[in-house]
């Protein structure tokens, strides 16, 4: 009889499960329509225009989001730039170079960089590293015949610093997703390229990185999702500025930093909802990069399987 | 084809290991630099009545993160009241109820998604949903953005975890007449607690340095917490909003915030870690 009585409790506890499993779904779900529904005004207000516009004037309630997109797409990049080839190397470095005690080591150490908080990385930008752009960094590259890229005053501030922390917040997902992918590559194939003599750049450069490629490929994705939706980091040393220029010492402004910036400030209906059309303008672009991600990684990890 | 000297391509191999050992200490030593850096501002903030005192007026001398610390700390323990249970339930339905299923397909797909999703638009969502219809920002509002932040991952460890138990053990518990959430409960969530465990721990880490969705939900209050129903002072907003500020006695304190943040942070994910690796290593 007892035995009757707990099992009653089976299909609730099924169904319980399953409804939690929903609430993930509907969360997802509910983020999308509720952007939507909170961008409707500012989406009536300046359809397609909205992504192109320069203008953001709260006073006359005229938003664009040209320059906050142009600073994510600028940061972005400056971050991937530096971001990939080093993950890269130290990934080479972790599984091909290093004794496994040292690799252990240094995997651990850049996996706790991918721990430390955000705005700690805004704090150190903000008050240690930028200082430290703008007296040694900056006066050299300015020096370096870079077009307008390298122009302009050098407050150590800007995009160029607010991609670099960026490049180091990436570092450790790139390249623990790349160790992993290089430790996929069967040891056969490698040793038959060190068997005909080949140096150890021979073997990762023509045998390890095409056999991983695509699974590099994926790790990029998963590192440039991150690095767009970051948020407090670069609020901390982009400097928020609703401009756009040429030069990568400018101050300039993110999605995320505009939205972390002026969300509290919007009193006005036209202004909240612009800013929540941003929000959707990024959460669309993680989606379809994470998107694109899984997908990439799900089939290169079935054909590397397979193979 | 090219013949290539031997000499050529030992340098060219030479330069790349170097450069690759260089890679490696660059990362290293921005870690270092870092942390250095969060020590030795922050440590010299850190007093007595850095735990004990609320915030004082920039000028004013004395005053401490004793709200604010109380203020995460209630914020973080409630967000893990919320998003634990779900993300437990959830994992259990991946792993032991529908994982091969469409609807399982569907949810293990948007648990990725929820999981790379910036945590800003975590924010902006839970102020449209709470904030606007409360008609002000709140603790409860605060918790429930952690919340939806720690689901994901705790859902996808809980999965992982239970998928590593053998399907015997189960299936033992079961032909002996256990129900099913007897056998879940009480077999399967035993062999994999200490999984369990740090799954949790590292989701309550990642969680409680997290700034951006407490912007616009929990605000922030230099008072000592009385009800949840009102802004929320909490260790992260301030340390932006002091940092920000043009006062040095604020900028201090947001350095002293900054240390005990990034030592809880740092030390709970080193711990669950080693926990991870002796484990895997025994």
């Amino acid at each position: 009889m007892e035995l009757q009585r707990q099992k009653n409790f089976d299909p609730v506890f099924r169904w319980l499960a399953t409804l939690c499993g929903a609430l993930v779904v509907l969360m997802v779900a509910g983020i999308f329509w509720e952007l939507v529904e909170g961008s409707q005004l500012s989406l009536h207000k300046f359809g397609v225009g909205f992504i192109f516009s320069q203008a953001w004037n709260p006073v006359k309630e005229d938003f664009g989001a040209a320059s906050s997109i142009y600073g994510t797409l600028v940061s972005t990049a400056i971050a991937m730039f530096l971001a990939v080839p080093l993950s890269l190397i130290i990934a080479l470095f972790l599984v091909e170079l290093a004794p496994p005690w040292l690799s252990r080591i240094v995997g651990a150490a850049i996996e706790l960089l991918a721990a430390i908080p955000s705005i700690i990385f805004g704090m150190w930008g903000l008050f240690v590293f930028a200082p430290f752009m703008a007296d040694y960094v900056q006066p050299f590259l300015a020096d370096v015949p870079g077009g307008p890229l390298f122009s302009g005053v050098k407050m150590g501030i800007g995009m160029l610093t607010a991609g670099i922390i960026l490049a180091l917040m990436i570092l450790p997902y790139i390249t623990s997703v790349t160790r992993d992918i290089f430790l996929m590559v069967p040891a056969v194939v490698k040793e038959s390229a060190y068997g005909m003599g080949s140096t150890t750049w021979e073997v990762s450069r023509k045998v390890t990185i095409p056999y991983g490629i695509q699974g590099i490929v994926g790790a990029c994705f998963l590192g440039l999702a991150r690095a767009i939706g970051e948020t407090m980091a670069v609020t901390f040393v982009i400097g928020n500025r609703h401009e756009i220029s040429a030069s990568l010492f400018s101050a300039g402004n993110s999605i995320a930093s505009t939205l972390a910036n002026e969300f509290t400030e919007a009193a006005e209906p036209i202004y909240l909802s612009s800013l929540v059309e941003l929000g959707l303008v990024l959460f669309g672009v993680t989606f379809l990069l994470q998107l694109l991600a899984q997908w990439w990684l799900k089939r290169t990890k079935r054909k590397m399987g397979v193979a | 084809m090219k013949e290539k000297s031997i000499a050529g391509r030992r340098f060219r191999d030479l330069l790349v290991r170097g450069l690759a050992c260089l890679a490696a200490v660059i990362g290293i030593a921005f870690l270092a630099w870092i942390l250095y850096v969060v020590m030795a501002h922050g440590l010299g903030a850190i007093n007595w009545d850095f735990f004990t005192e609320r915030p004082a007026p920039p000028g004013m001398e004395g005053g401490g993160m004793g709200s604010a610390i109380v203020g995460t700390l209630v914020l973080t323990g409630l967000a893990m009241l919320i998003g634990v249970p779900i993300g437990l339930l959830a994992g259990v339905y991946l792993a032991e109820f529908g994982g091969h299923t469409r609807l399982g397909e569907c949810v293990r797909f948007t648990t990725n998604m929820l999981m790379g999703t910036p945590s800003i638009i975590i924010g902006v969502f839970v102020y449209i949903i709470m904030v606007v219809p409360m008609k002000n920002f709140s603790g409860y509002a605060g918790a429930v953005s952690l919340a939806i932040i720690m689901l994901p991952v705790v859902t996808r460890t809980t999965e992982d975890m239970l998928q590593l138990v053998p399907s015997a053990l189960r299936e033992s518990a079961l032909a002996l007449g256990a129900p099913r959430w007897k056998v879940t409960l009480g077999v399967v969530f035993r062999a994999a607690k200490n999984g369990l465990i740090t799954g949790i721990l590292l989701a309550v880490a990642r969680v409680s340095g997290e700034t951006a969705p407490l912007l616009f939900t929990a605000l922030n209050s230099p008072y000592w917490l009385s009800s949840l129903n009102e802004p929320t002072g909490n260790l992260t907003v301030t340390i932006f909003n002091y940092a920000m500020s043009p006062y040095p006695d604020w900028q201090a304190m947001a350095w002293g915030a900054s240390f005990l943040i990034t030592a809880g942070v740092l030390s709970a994910t080193v711990f669950t870690r080693s926990l991870l690796w002796f484990r895997s290593h025994r």
